[in-house]
């Protein structure tokens, strides 16, 4: 992970040349607001900066950032991220996907660099809708979505994408909405600070193919009681007057939400994100239903685990600091090792 | 007793038995004790792709055969002089390949009732009469090892499965091999199990006295050192030399090696070689899936290293999306692909070069790359070298078609000098290029070699964005402007025909033939034999073996055109010669053949000796 210097950096200075052509109106601008009003503050400068992508709206995303950045193919994001993370441990490598490049095609790739704890920082940008595409079921969208594809409702079931980071047991796990900048940035900074796969999802509006998806949770009316903000170290309370909270009933599999006022305050869940039980971040994951009520954001998980960056650069810097001599008589040595003969 | 002692030139033995028989490693053995005396070698292991098929069936033969001589030769050999069998169905699976009068040493100790009828024996060949033209020499081979064995400390199995010692002991014996080396390789192997450095070699040391003592073995050969280049050798093996060649072109080229791979058949021993060489900087990541494993080799690429992929067939087609990502990022990119023979799974353990469309033309828009090919297993060395040069100096992905019989056969290799390796190093971009010296370009190119700078991550000036996306001309920007794609298209196409290759060089002792011989890849020492053969007889025939498939070298279409008959044997069904037909209007005749095998050089000869004679 890059040690920050001193740079003065400014939100202007991560701003590309190029034209954003997003939707007016997408989520996606107030995600790259954010994002590039928060790079400062991490005082990593700009050319060690490096942003990669797959395909899909979100993954326009590089082109609008003033560093070092890759538009790549759909879905293949993590693992040609995880390939210049391993060989570039200088530099601070982030990942910015949406929900089909990230869990539809390119699943494979994500639940790798997850179990593997590369050190990226992956940034899903959830509309539960395909867009670029104009308007398909994704991977995250409801049972029985009517789209073009599904003209009589959609018949798969969806990913839960933080059960699924979970289950590929990612060492940090974050949920945060496009809305909500200040919180959207305190997410970043948790992720950023995280040595390993920082695994962050999005809430993101698409208002062409999918719009108001995520109203609950940003309406002023509707917001304070459907959504739990979680905390590290204190009580999971949540609604107007924190009149719900989350408890853990005895014999139950996992966690449920109860009337604060018929919880003996001891009975109440204190949130910890550094559970190393993945068990608790999922039962966490699990809350929430399609109808968006009880939604924790937040970061739900947040462990120690070496990465797999630093375990495969210790052992070739280990092998390194045995070898004596130019790389060129290092080079002879094994090109003449084994059984050799010579004729005079 | 004192047994004559006969000189011979040349011998091919083949060692057949059962996959868990250690028949590779018995061949293996052999092979090291043969390099030591200075024979000159060809070796072609042969195995199922089970890793342990039903024992004593068919399919479960695994042999490697063996090709020494007093002179330099080209091939592991047509025809094996000598079989060993160690069953029944290591004796039927490889007859038919013997000449009559060769010697056939069998294990009867597996010459059972029971093992007999596995492959379809009513009677045993051994008592039948139907093995008559042969030197046939029955050898209680596990019997005798298990009684040689009765003093040691090892279990039965332990003493039953010596026995490929034994018979590498009684051949060692018949051909006057020098054994000091398999005694130090079974001090290694065993480190750990003493009693098991001793068992073998007590069985080894069992075979070679029962060689001089018994009766039924009256002559011992000799076959002389082969008169062979100064210099220090050792035996290879094509896989194993690519990889050598990878960690050699990190080194010259003072960059970072970056493996990603995912384990397949015949590919694989590659990852396992270079995860052994971390101090030359070399890292290795075995990937969730071929795909990913492209991906991060271009990541590191792009990051600075050379990265490298390495697979058969089923993963370069998984690959494709990457590799023409890569093509327009315009970034280094080694792809090694093993072939074996397809399509699909196909014959995963079995050669063929079928493919060579895929490598040229297999990709999504026009995304042409440069394709290289090793004729040789010490050659995959320098392919490895030329393969990363071409990617370096020219910021594209080279696809290296390697095969499964290169890849797996050996053969002497007179080692380099290090220094005399070819140098790549690289320039990294460290400026920004535009004219107002402020501005970096991405995509504004090399005025000879049309290759656009390398700036890598970490250098401060030059952020950029690139993408799959087409982009402008200099600038890298998004464009979708239709002039500018024509001319990205043009200028890609133009960035691989000006990678300068060496022209191809034609083999023609006396400058009289006729008749061109034109190969690619691992068909050079057959065709190469083939060819020896008919000047020895005085049919004059012309060699040239392509190493470069794209860009092709510029002289060929001229040396083509000096020849009134062009011949072109592939293991696929005529996809050079279709590229020779389309690109030279040359009426060129395509000998394909497509088993799995190598094409044995007896073969190549009467049909180059057909052509010869009515050209």
């Amino acid at each position: 992970m890059p040690e920050p210097v001193a740079v003065k950096l400014t939100t202007k200075d991560f701003k590309s040349d190029q034209e954003v052509r997003w939707c007016p109106g997408c989520g996606d601008y107030a995600i790259l607001a954010a994002v590039q009003s928060f790079m400062p503050e991490l005082q990593i400068p700009r050319e060690r900066t490096v942003f990669v992508s797959g395909i899909g709206c979100s993954s326009r995303f590089p082109y609008y950032m003033n560093t070092y950045g890759m538009h790549s193919i759909h879905g293949r994001a993590p693992a040609i991220a995880t390939g210049l993370s391993v060989s570039r441990p200088d530099l601070s490598v982030w990942v910015v996907t949406g929900d089909g490049d990230a869990l539809s095609i390119g699943g494979n790739h994500l639940i790798h660099a997850l179990r593997r704890n590369v050190n990226l920082k992956i940034l899903l940008f959830n509309n539960r809708i395909y867009g670029l595409t104009k308007g398909q079921y994704s991977p995250t969208s409801e049972v029985g979505k009517v789209t073009k594809s599904t003209p009589v409702g959609s018949a798969d079931s969806p990913f839960n994408p933080l059960s699924l980071a979970l289950g590929a047991e990612a060492t940090f796990v974050a949920r945060t909405i496009d809305s909500d900048r200040k919180h959207l940035q305190s997410v970043l900074r948790a992720a950023a600070e995280h040595e390993g796969s920082a695994f962050v999802e999005i809430y993101q509006n698409c208002n062409i193919f999918n719009d108001g998806a995520f109203d609950e949770l940003k309406d002023p009316g509707t917001r304070d009681d459907y959504l739990i903000r979680l905390e590290h170290g204190q009580p999971i309370t949540f609604g107007k007057d924190g009149q719900f909270c989350v408890v853990h009933p005895p014999g139950a599999f996992g966690l449920e939400v109860r009337e604060t006022a018929a919880v003996p305050a001891d009975e109440i869940v204190v949130h910890d994100a550094t559970v190393d039980e993945p068990a608790y971040a999922f039962a966490l994951s699990r809350l929430p239903g399609f109808d968006l009520r009880n939604t924790p954001i937040g970061i739900f998980r947040d462990v120690r685990r070496p990465s797999y960056d630093s375990i495969v650069q210790t052992q070739v810097a280990s092998a390194r600091e045995k070898a004596t001599g130019t790389p060129e008589e290092q080079l002879a040595g094994l090109l003449s090792s084994g059984d050799t003969w010579t004729i005079l | 007793m004192s047994k004559q002692v006969q000189q011979l030139d040349r011998v091919v033995i083949r060692f057949a038995g059962d996959s868990g028989d250690g028949m590779q490693l018995t061949g293996d053995r052999f092979t090291s004790e043969t390099a030591q005396l200075g024979n000159d070698i060809s070796t072609l292991p042969n195995f199922p792709a089970e890793i342990r098929a039903p024992a004593g069936t068919l399919p479960g033969v695994s042999s490697f055969q063996v090709h020494f001589a007093d002179y330099d030769i080209l091939t592991p050999g047509d025809a094996p002089n000598v079989l060993v069998a160690m069953n029944p169905a290591a004796l039927k699976a490889n007859l038919a390949d013997l000449p009559r009068g060769a010697d056939i040493i069998v294990n009867t100790d597996e010459f059972t009732k029971r093992n007999l009828a596995k492959v379809g024996y009513q009677a045993s060949p051994l008592d039948d009469g139907s093995l008559d033209g042969y030197a046939l020499h029955p050898v209680a081979l596990t019997s005798m090892t298990v009684r040689a064995l009765a003093e040691h400390d090892v279990s039965k199995k332990d003493a039953e499965r010596a026995k490929n010692m034994f018979a590498l002991g009684l051949l060692s014996w018949m051909y006057s091999r020098p054994y000091a080396s398999t005694i130090r390789f079974l001090e290694r192997k065993f480190a750990a199990r003493p009693e098991l450095v001793a068992a073998n070699t007590a069985a080894f040391k069992a075979g070679w006295n029962f060689g001089e003592t018994t009766e039924d073995f009256g002559v011992r050969y000799e076959v002389k050192p082969a008169k062979m280049n100064p210099g220090t050798y050792r035996n290879i093996t094509g896989n194993a030399a690519l990889s050598l060649g990878l960690v050699a072109a990190g080194v010259r080229s003072g960059l970072p090696v970056f493996l990603g791979a995912y384990p397949i058949t015949p590919a694989s021993d590659i990852l396992h070689e270079l995860s052994k060489h971390k101090r030359f900087g070399v890292t290795t990541m075995q990937a969730e899936d071929e795909i990913a494993a492209i991906g991060a080799a271009l990541g590191a690429s792009y990051g600075g290293a050379l990265g490298v992929t390495t697979t058969s067939g089923p993963g370069v087609a998984l690959k494709g999306e990457t590799i023409s990502l890569a093509v327009a990022l315009e970034l280094p990119l080694v792809i090694v692909d093993v072939q074996r023979a397809g399509p699909s799974t196909g014959m995963p353990t079995k050669t063929e070069q079928a493919d060579l469309n895929m490598a040229l033309y297999g990709r999504h828009g026009e995304a042409p790359i440069a394709v290289i090919a090793p004729r040789s297993p010490s050659d995959c060395f320098f392919a490895a070298l030329e393969a990363a040069r071409i990617a370096l100096t020219h910021r594209t992905p080279v696809i290296l078609l390697s095969d499964n019989y290169v890849a797996n056969g050996s053969e002497p290799w007179l080692l380099p000098d290090v220094d005399s390796l070819p140098d790549l190093r690289v320039e990294f971009a460290t400026e920004p290029n535009g004219e107002d010296g402020k501005t970096f370009l991405p995509y504004l190119r090399d005025p000879e070699t049309l290759a656009r700078p390398w700036a890598i991550p970490g250098t401060a000036g030059l952020e950029h964005r690139i993408g799959g996306l087409e982009k402008a001309d200099k600038t890298g920007d998004i464009s979708y402007d239709p002039a500018n794609h024509d001319f990205m298209v043009r200028t890609r196409a133009a960035r691989i025909e000006a990678i300068r290759v060496p022209d191809v060089e034609v083999e023609d002792p006396d400058s009289d033939a006729r008749v061109l011989v034109l190969g690619w890849g691992s068909t050079y020492g057959p065709i190469g034999a083939a060819c020896r053969a008919l000047r020895q007889r005085g049919l004059p025939v012309a060699q040239a073996h392509l190493r470069h498939l794209a860009p092709l070298p510029a002289n060929l279409g001229e040396v083509l055109g000096r020849y009134e008959r062009v011949v072109i044997p592939e293991m696929n069904l005529g996809q050079l010669a279709h590229v020779i037909r389309a690109r030279y209007l040359v009426d060129a005749i395509a000998y394909n053949q497509v088993r799995g095998l190598p094409f044995t050089s007896t073969e190549l000869e009467s049909m180059l000796e057909e052509v010869v004679k009515n050209a």
